[in-house]
């Protein structure tokens, strides 16, 4: 059996992204700046995708920026929040621990740069509290940027009442959207959204291909200086075939979300039933409060490098926080704020089910990651430790 | 390309030489938890020569063949030889290791001299 339960990395592309896309590869291959109608039929096909993507977030089309991705509206987002902030002398913006590294790196930047950032814990649900988020806002926050769901274990934040209380502070929220729009619901108007990341790749778009949507009137920075293409925000020539592909396979997306919903939530919660049976093994993040798709799971003694190459042998594409995995020596900063110690952040494992999975293939799953963590638990010392009493089991 | 050479698959996919040895005349572990690869190995020494090795390994595909290998490496040799097995020869045995997991075989190399001080401590205690 071949699966590929890797949809949090990226996504196969639809049938209809990839129709919407080939006209404009093969035929209408005008540059939408050309003012002959050539030109402006790539430009109408640009203004067009703008429109759909718009609509699915509940935004207006004036309020989408098309980028090369989910990193590149990251950077912009926080970048321009950091420099309209500066200029009203406001330096402190409010994160948390669990954010991808193109929002942690960028803040990371910034914090170079003299601005103050803090970084809110997150309970061992994988879940800001907003309690906390209240108490950390100050008079100098200019920004505050919450993922809407991570991309790791899966969990989903408390989203509205975060731009709720944002919005009455006049403070300006972005959340990284990446990983949740074209599979939950997600609403700019009534979840109070400043400013939104998104990416084509991680529901059945191309790669390379991401947006950004920034409420009427948030002025931004550009990160690519050149020609006046969208509207002076972001030069270069744009990826008509990309995001005339990414707004179909949005518009897909979306108008499946319920039946999706439905069919993959219920496929993984099968599965982590089949998996909570292997002994000393948990849940990574809140069982309800999750991505329909998302299965995130730590299993003590073994680590997951050698997990995740033994799973591909059986046909099984999947991830892992390990830190074999990521060339570093520590493990996922996400498992670690969920209070998961080192020992056990080694070994995670991570399936993201497709649309198109099925109960088979989930069985298929169960049954080979029961049979690899108990073979590589064989001639793990660490499980012969915990197995004699050496040291104490964690899960 | 592949992640690691079709050797370090090989001894990944079948190591050579897993488990324990209950009457080991050596034991070494390194690594610890935290960093994500840990090694144990076990000797069984005859006359100044290995007969018998095993390991076992928590850790990453080039951590479970680096001791494979590494085990293979000394297997029926003189303690003084395999004293002298280096990472290098390790990661050579095995077609090369990337860069960033070298630390691997440095493990390995660094398990089996902690197995034979083992030995020799031992050692010098029975012949006090
Ligand atoms: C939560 C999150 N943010 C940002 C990104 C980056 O998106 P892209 O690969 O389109 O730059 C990803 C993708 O890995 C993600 O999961
Ligand atoms: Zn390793």
């Amino acid at each position: 059996m071949k699966i590929y339960a890797d949809n949090a990395a990226t996504t196969r592309m639809s049938r209809a992204a990839i129709d919407a896309m080939m006209p404009y590869i093969e035929e209408y291959y005008g540059n939408p700046s050309s003012l002959y109608s050539f030109g402006q039929q790539a430009k109408e096909a640009l203004e067009s995708a703008r429109e759909t993507v718009a609509k699915c977030i509940g935004a207006q089309p004036r309020e989408i920026l098309f980028t090369s991705g989910g990193s590149e509206a990251d950077n912009q987002a926080i970048l321009s929040a950091a420099a309209l902030g500066k200029k009203a002398g406001k330096t402190h913006i409010i994160s948390d621990a669990i954010e991808h590294h193109a929002v942690l790196h960028t803040l990371k930047k910034l914090e170079k740069e003299g601005f103050e950032v803090t970084y809110l814990p997150v309970g061992t649900d994988g879940i800001v509290k907003v309690e906390d988020l209240e108490a950390a806002i100050r008079e100098d926050t200019c920004l505050v940027t919450v993922m809407y769901a991570n991309n790791e274990i899966g969990t989903i934040q408390p989203i509205k009442e975060i731009g709720k209380i944002c919005r009455e502070k006049k403070i300006l929220f972005h959340t990284d959207a990446v990983q949740a729009v074209g599979h939950i619901p997600v609403n700019v108007e009534s979840e109070y959204i400043d400013m939104l990341s998104s990416s084509a790749h991680k529901f059945h778009g191309p790669k390379g291909v991401g947006f950004l949507y920034a409420r009427k009137g948030i002025r931004l920075t550009n990160l690519i200086e050149g020609g006046a293409q969208e509207r002076g925000r972001r030069a270069g020539t744009e990826n008509v075939p990309g995001i005339v592909a990414m707004a179909a396979a949005l518009k897909e997306s979306v108008e499946k979300i319920g039946e999706n919903v439905k069919h993959a939530a219920a496929l993984r919660d099968k599965l982590i039933a089949g998996l909570a049976g292997i002994p000393h093994s948990a849940l990574n993040g809140d069982a309800v409060k999750r991505l329909p798709s998302n299965v995130s799971f730590c299993f003590e003694g073994i680590e997951g490098e050698s997990l995740l190459l033994l799973l591909d042998d059986k046909g099984i594409c999947a991830s892992s926080g390990s830190a074999c995995t990521s060339g570093s020596l520590d493990p996922s900063h996400v498992l670690l704020a969920i209070g998961r110690v080192h020992d056990v952040a080694h070994g995670s494992l991570r399936l993201t089910l497709g649309d198109d999975a099925t109960e088979e293939e989930v069985d298929y799953i169960i049954q080979s990651v029961r049979e690899v963590v108990e073979y590589l638990r064989g001639f793990s010392p660490v499980w012969r430790d915990l197995c004699a009493g050496k040291t104490e089991f964690i899960l | 390309m592949a992640l690691y050479s079709e050797k370090v698959m090989d001894h990944f996919r079948n190591p050579r030489n897993v488990g324990v040895i209950e009457d080991a005349d050596g034991v070494g572990e390194v690594g610890n938890a935290k960093c994500g690869d840990i090694m144990k190995i076990y000797l069984k020494i005859d006359d100044d020569i290995i007969t018998d090795v095993k390991f076992e390994t928590f850790g990453c595909g080039s951590a479970i063949a680096s001791s494979s290998m590494a085990t293979e490496l000394i297997k029926g040799k003189p303690v003084a030889e395999a004293m002298e097995l280096t990472n290098k020869a390790v990661a050579e045995a095995l077609d090369g290791l990337p860069d960033y997991k070298m630390h691997c075989s440095v493990l390995a190399e660094e398990a089996i001299k902690n197995a034979l001080d083992d030995y020799y401590a031992k050692k010098s205690q029975n012949n006090n």
